[in-house]
Parts: structure tokens; C-alpha cells; sequence
């Protein structure tokens, strides 16, 4: 058996609510004869439908019929128990998504009535525990091996899967860093259980204890809240800076426990042969508070000098458009957008960058817009929060002047 | 001298007289003889530079809107054809979709793949992260012997970058994900650099490997004339659920752990404050307004 939706066409009042409301494009309304050109019907494309629901939800005429199948090996949910954060750390340096997911963590355990455990995988890791406990973890267990002092899948996947399977935690939080999203995906298929990427909300249902999770889809296009009804652990990437960081309590008392795991079980099918450090930035765009970044508009090489004088001064860090990356004056780790990253700075200040939604998808959730650009009409002066007309090389000299006397006058 | 414009275009026809049928055949004697086998994993997505809200309901438009490539699998396309060019092999490109899928698949034939395989099937309607890379891991390992598998850091559309790992898991074979770079590569091993927030690491792995790749990796090609005649008349193999021999509660919307609860359209970002005038006083009055708020 399979699933089926279909449109009741005895019901259907022809509005055209559930075909502008499919986030797929899997309906179109078409003439009925017999009511010459009056009414229309939705018709249903079933190679684009994915039977999400949500023309059911809109129709005010009950005229959509969707069964799910859903025969579903239900694990037993009473098992599991607690919210788990997965505590990145690289180099020896616990990630700053860490806190936000104590932070958040700590929020959700206290809505299941749950306790909160941190993971800490790494070589010499241990010290770290305390921080986590001061920031809101009641128990922190610790994998610590020289196996695990640079992160790989297969050893990462190998320890995160057996801690989960002895635990079993109910809730598993993740950074959606590089780190993160290469490994999450794996745990997941391993335990068989369901993961949602890059999670901007996340919210208890009280009477089933299922984590909704809400994130961006079609380059933030629209927001999508998905669940994990069925399975357990629920596992979700969450984006960095979308909630604030957990505050420290010091010496706040907790656990610490010596994750004991099978070393027959970690094969590593890789070797890691070194790290090269990018020296080009002082501040990493990832965590940037601030973004001063440039596109088409900034002309030469030598205007990202300016940016990164600006940038600086205000402890921020350079970011570019494609157009400025294939210009080749600036490397692609800066690239913001769709085939770049996707930042969450306080202030993104965009020098002539014109806000295509290739570019505006990476930055768009950014707290304050500054546009610096000649054309007042572009997209992007129209999102921005503060709007600037005019030649960026005659507005950023002065602002980098204004701004040191400013911070000269303190 | 006046060359008639039929000689000119002439010598190139008859190269294009290519049997695919059995082309697809050699392939098979090929993989015994230890050449290199490059799969290459696309997504069809919309165009996003078309995608617009309709400001009446506040939806996403999708009437219209032109099916491409995931931009990120343009690269994967690329570094599978490069990687055949240095070693000798076959890029067969795979994907999973609706039977309009069938044009995308086109293209990256016209772009230097070899052979095309969709996998398609009503059952596999629904299917979220895991249930996508169980079905493209049996489509793989349907296919045959692999040496290499290649998928775009993430699609445009969900933006997840949960398929390829989750693909590398079900094979149960390694994988790299973010990859800027290939340094080295043979049939045992493959040394590449990871794209990471604060620089790369350097990696090696054993083949078989499946590895995801980042814009910086290379500038895919355009493709040509040539290209694009083959890729009309090249045969797209279909593969169905029964084909794959896939487990029918793993498959689609059943074998989905993940389901979709409500789908909803963001508050759209207004505008703000207009500065216009002297560049000096436009500067200090958003200087203040930074100020103001704590930034400078």
C-alpha cells in the first residue's frame, strides 16, 4: 500500500487556495466543462506531490483527500529520556554553537521535566567539562582518546552512535557547522532515526514530547517545521547565533563520567594528515558579529582593502558576493550565498552588493542590514534595515574617520 | 578563400555516430579491467533566480519555474569528468526524481558523463534525507562497482548536506564531506583538502570513498555543441523500486523518520531608513546610528 491524496471533486469550489499554497507546485486548476468555465478543480500532479499536508490544512471545503500510509516500526519511546548536546570542539577549542545549545538545551530538558548531558569527544578534552556543567549541563560525558584529538567521520560516528545507544537520549543537539553536518547525517542513518538540518526554532509538543523543528527551506524561502514522530532520538542541527549563549554559573555542580567504549568498533577508514591554518582572516566570518562584506559594486581587488580597514576598526570580518569571488578579489571562503555560507552576524554591511536571492539567502536572518550603494533601487537597499545612496568609496573613508573619533571621544 | 558553410560544420557529424546501447555494455567489461568508476549524485531543484512570492497569498510561486541542476552538483559533475580525464575511467551520474528529472540528467551527459541513470518511482515519493540515501545507495550499489562517488556539498532547495553522508553510510564506506580540493588520487587511496571555518584539513581516505565538494573545488565547463547532440540522443536508464530491490518500508514518505508538520512563509523583511546626500553626512549619521545601538 502506498499513500494517496486526492481532490473530491464534488467538493471543490475551484478558489485556487490549496494550488497557491503548495509549497511544490503539484496543483493546477482547470477548467470543467460541465460547468462551463464557472468553477474550476484542482488537479493533483502526483510526480511533484509529496504529501505534506498542507492544501489539506488550507481547503475550507474538506475536497482533498490525503490517506498516509504509514505502517511504521515505532520504537518504544518511554526508553529514551534527556536532551544531549553535542559539544564541538576543534583544536581544543569548545565551538561557540556549544553554549547556544546548552542554552536552548537546558530549555527544552526543563519543558520534558529532562535532564541536559553534554558529549565531549577529543584528546585531552576533559578540563573542558566543567565549563559545560557551568553552563547548564547536568552531566557531561567524556570521550577522550588521541584517536579523537582532529575530527574524523568514521571514529566520530563510531563513539557518538554508541554513547546514544547506551544512553538513549530523547534529544540530540548538534552545531550545524562543517563538523556537525558531516557526522550528524551519518549518526543518524546508522541508528536509523530521523535528522533536520539547520533548525532556527525548536519547541516541545507537551502531550507527545515531539521536538518541532523549524527551519528554512528554498534558500529561507519558507519555513518548514518538521517532526520526528516515531523514532527516537530526535536529531537536529542547529544554526549558530539563532539562540543566545547559555550564561555561566560558576561551580555549578554536575557529573562528569569516562565514557567507557569499545575500541574494536572504531575503524577509521581515513588518516588526517594536517591542518592549514586560513591566515587571511583575523576573524572567522562563521562567527563574525559583524560582516562588512562586498560585491560587483566594489570594482577592484584593492577596494576589499577598504572593507577590510572598516571591517577591522569594528572587529568584524570581510565577506563578498559571488560576483566579487569570480572577480578573483577576495578568496571563496568569504563567499556568502547560495554556493557560499550563510552567516548570522549582528550588522551585515553590503558595499555594492545589489541583493540578488543568491546572495540575500546567505545573509537575509542578518539582525541589522546596512546597504552602501549607488542605486537606490536595487534589492538589497530595499531589505535594508539602514539604506546608504551613494559611492561607497567616498562613504566608507568617512565613516572609518567618523568612527574612530567616536570611539576617540569614549 | 570561400569556404561553403556545410564543409565547414561536416567533419564533425560523424564522430557523433555513437551506439550507446553498447557503449553502455562496454562499460561493464570495463569495470572488470580495474578502470576507475566515478558516480556522480544530482538533484533537479528550481531555478532559484525565478523563484518568486506572490504577494497576494505570500506563497512561493512555482508556476513556470525552470528545473536546473543543484548549482553545487555542477561541480561534483565537473570533478567526476576531471578525475576521468586524469585517470581513466567512467562518470556515471545518478539521480533520484520525478520522470522530468530525465532533462537534468541530459545535461550532464552534454557536460561529459558517460552514462545516466534515474531512479524513479511513485513509492519513492516523500522520501526526506534518509530515506533519499537508501535509495540512491541501492541504486548504487545496482549499478555496479564504484570507485568513487561524488555529491555537491548540498542542494539548493533543501539545503541539508545530509544526503551524501547518509549515502556513505548505508554503502558503508567512508566519506569526505566540504572538499576544495583533490590532491591525489589512484585506485587504493585519495588525498584531499576539507574546507573548514578556519581553513582545511588535509585528508586521506581509502577508495572506495564518497566525497562531498565545495564551489572552490573547480569552474565547471560549459558544455558544447558536440555535447549536447550526444546528450539528446543518449539513452537514460530507469531504474524503478522493484529494480533497486528496495525494502518498501524504507522507501518514500514510509521509510521517512522525518515528516513535515506545517510549511509557512516567513515574515518578509521590511525596509528601513533611507540616508541620502553627502557621503560625509550620510556616514555620520549611521556612524550615530551604530552608536546608538552599541556597535561602535
Amino acid at each position: 500500500m502506498t499513500n494517496s491524496i486526492k481532490v473530491l471533486n464534488d467538493k471543490c469550489s475551484g478558489c485556487g487556495m490549496c494550488a497557491s499554497a503548495c509549497p511544490f507546485g503539484a496543483i493546477s486548476m482547470t477548467e470543467r466543462p460541465e460547468h462551463a468555465k464557472k468553477f474550476k478543480l484542482a488537479v493533483m500532479d502526483l510526480n511533484k506531490c509529496t504529501y505534506c499536508g498542507t492544501c489539506v490544512q488550507t481547503c475550507k471545503f474538506s475536497a482533498i483527500e490525503l490517506k498516509k500510509d504509514t505502517p511504521r516500526s515505532a520504537v518504544d519511546k518511554s526508553l529514551y529520556n534527556g536532551v544531549l548536546v553535542y559539544a564541538e570542539q576543534r583544536h581544543g577549542e569548545i565551538a561557540n554553537v556549544v553554549y547556544e545549545l546548552l542554552n536552548e538545551g537546558k530549555r527544552l530538558a526543563n519543558k520534558l521535566g529532562a535532564s541536559l548531558a553534554a558529549v565531549l569527544i577529543g584528546d585531552n578534552i576533559k578540563s573542558k567539562s566543567q565549563d559545560l556543567i557551568n553552563r547548564g549541563a547536568d552531566k557531561v560525558y567524556v570521550c577522550d582518546d588521541p584517536v579523537f584529538i582532529e575530527f574524523q567521520d568514521d571514529p566520530y560516528t563510531a563513539i557518538l552512535t554508541q554513547l546514544i545507544e547506551k544512553e538513549r537520549p530523547e534529544i540530540i543537539l548538534m552545531g550545524a557547522t562543517n563538523i556537525g553536518r558531516s557526522f550528524a547525517s551519518r549518526v543518524a542513518a546508522r541508528i536509523h532515526t530521523g535528522l533536520t538540518a539547520d533548525c532556527i526554532s525548536l519547541e516541545i509538543d507537551n502531550e507527545t514530547r515531539n521536538l518541532q523543528q523549524t527551519r528554512p527551506a528554498f534558500g529561507g524561502n519558507i519555513m518548514a517545521t518538521i517532526l520526528t514522530p516515531d523514532h527516537r532520538p530526535q536529531m537536529a542541527t542547529v544554526r549558530h547565533k539563532v539562540f543566545k549563549g547559555a550564561k555561566v554559573e560558576e561551580r555549578r555542580k554536575g557529573e562528569i563520567i569516562d565514557f567507557k567504549f569499545d575500541f574494536q568498533t572504531l575503524i577509521n577508514r581515513t588518516k588526517f594528515l594536517g591542518f592549514i591554518k586560513d591566515t587571511s582572516v583575523a576573524v572567522n566570518i562563521d562567527d563574525a558579529d559583524i560582516i562588512v562584506a562586498g560585491g560587483r559594486g566594489v570594482g577592484k581587488a584593492e577596494g576589499f582593502k577598504l572593507l577590510k580597514e572598516l571591517a577591522d576598526i569594528l572587529g568584524g570580518a570581510v565577506g563578498a558576493s559571488r560576483a566579487a569571488v569570480d572577480s578573483e578579489w577576495v578568496p571563496y571562503s568569504h563567499q556568502i550565498g547560495q554556493t557560499g555560507k550563510t552567516v548570522v552576524p549582528k550588522v551585515y554591511i553590503a558595499c555594492g552588493i545589489s541583493g540578488q536571492i543568491q546572495h540575500t539567502v546567505g545573509m537575509s536572518s542578518s539582525d541589522i542590514i546596512i546597504a552602501i550603494n549607488k542605486d537606490a533601487s536595487c534589492s538589497m537597499m530595499q531589505i535594508a534595515t539602514y539604506a546608504l545612496e551613494g559611492d561607497m568609496y567616498e562613504i566608507l573613508p568617512s565613516m572609518i574617520r567618523e568612527i574612530k573619533s567616536v570611539s576617540r571621544s569614549d | 578563400m570561400h569556404i561553403p558553410v556545410s564543409i565547414r560544420h561536416e567533419p564533425t557529424i560523424p564522430a557523433l555516430k555513437v551506439d550507446y546501447e553498447t557503449d553502455m555494455l562496454r562499460s561493464k567489461s570495463e569495470m572488470l579491467e580495474k578502470k576507475m568508476n566515478i558516480i556522480v549524485c544530482i538533484k533537479q531543484v528550481p531555478n532559484t533566480t525565478d523563484v518568486q512570492i506572490d504577494s497576494e497569498t505570500g506563497r512561493l510561486k512555482r508556476d513556470g519555474v525552470e528545473s536546473i541542476i543543484n548549482p553545487f552538483d555542477e561541480y561534483a559533475i565537473e570533478e567526476g569528468v576531471r578525475i576521468k580525464e586524469r585517470v581513466d575511467g567512467r562518470v556515471i551520474v545518478v539521480t533520484m526524481g520525478p520522470p522530468q528529472a530525465e532533462t537534468v540528467l541530459r545535461e550532464a551527459i552534454a557536460k561529459g558523463a558517460d552514462e545516466v541513470v534515474l531512479v524513479s518511482d511513485r513509492a519513492f515519493g516523500g522520501a526526506d534525507t534518509l530515506a533519499t540515501s537508501y535509495t540512491l545507495s541501492l541504486a548504487i550499489k545496482a549499478i555496479g562497482s564504484y570507485d568513487i562517488i561524488i555529491c555537491g556539498k548540498q542542494a539548493s532547495d533543501g539545503d541539508t548536506a545530509q544526503v551524501g553522508p547518509g549515502i556513505a553510510e548505508m554503502l558503508n564506506i567512508p566519506h569526505v564531506a566540504y572538499v576544495k580540493k583533490i590532491e591525489s588520487i589512484d585506485n587504493k587511496s585519495i588525498k584531499v583538502e576539507r574546507m573548514m571555518e578556519d581553513g582545511y584539513d588535509l585528508i586521506e581516505s581509502q577508495v572506495p570513498v564518497l566525497l562531498t565538494v565545495v564551489k572552490e573545488i573547480n569552474d565547471p565547463r560549459i558544455a558544447s555543441l558536440k555535447g549536447k547532440i550526444i546528450a539528446k540522443k543518449a539513452v537514460v536508464k530507469i531504474l524503478d523500486a522493484a529494480a533497486i530491490g528496495a525494502d518498501i518500508k524504507k522507501i518514500g514518505l514510509n521509510g521517512s523518520p522525518t515528516q513535515v508538520m506545517k510549511i509557512f512563509t516567513p515574515p518578509q523583511r521590511a525596509g528601513g531608513e533611507k540616508f541620502t546626500g553627502e557621503a560625509r553626512d550620510v556616514a555620520a549619521a549611521l556612524v550615530k546610528k551604530l552608536s546608538d545601538i552599541g556597535i561602535v
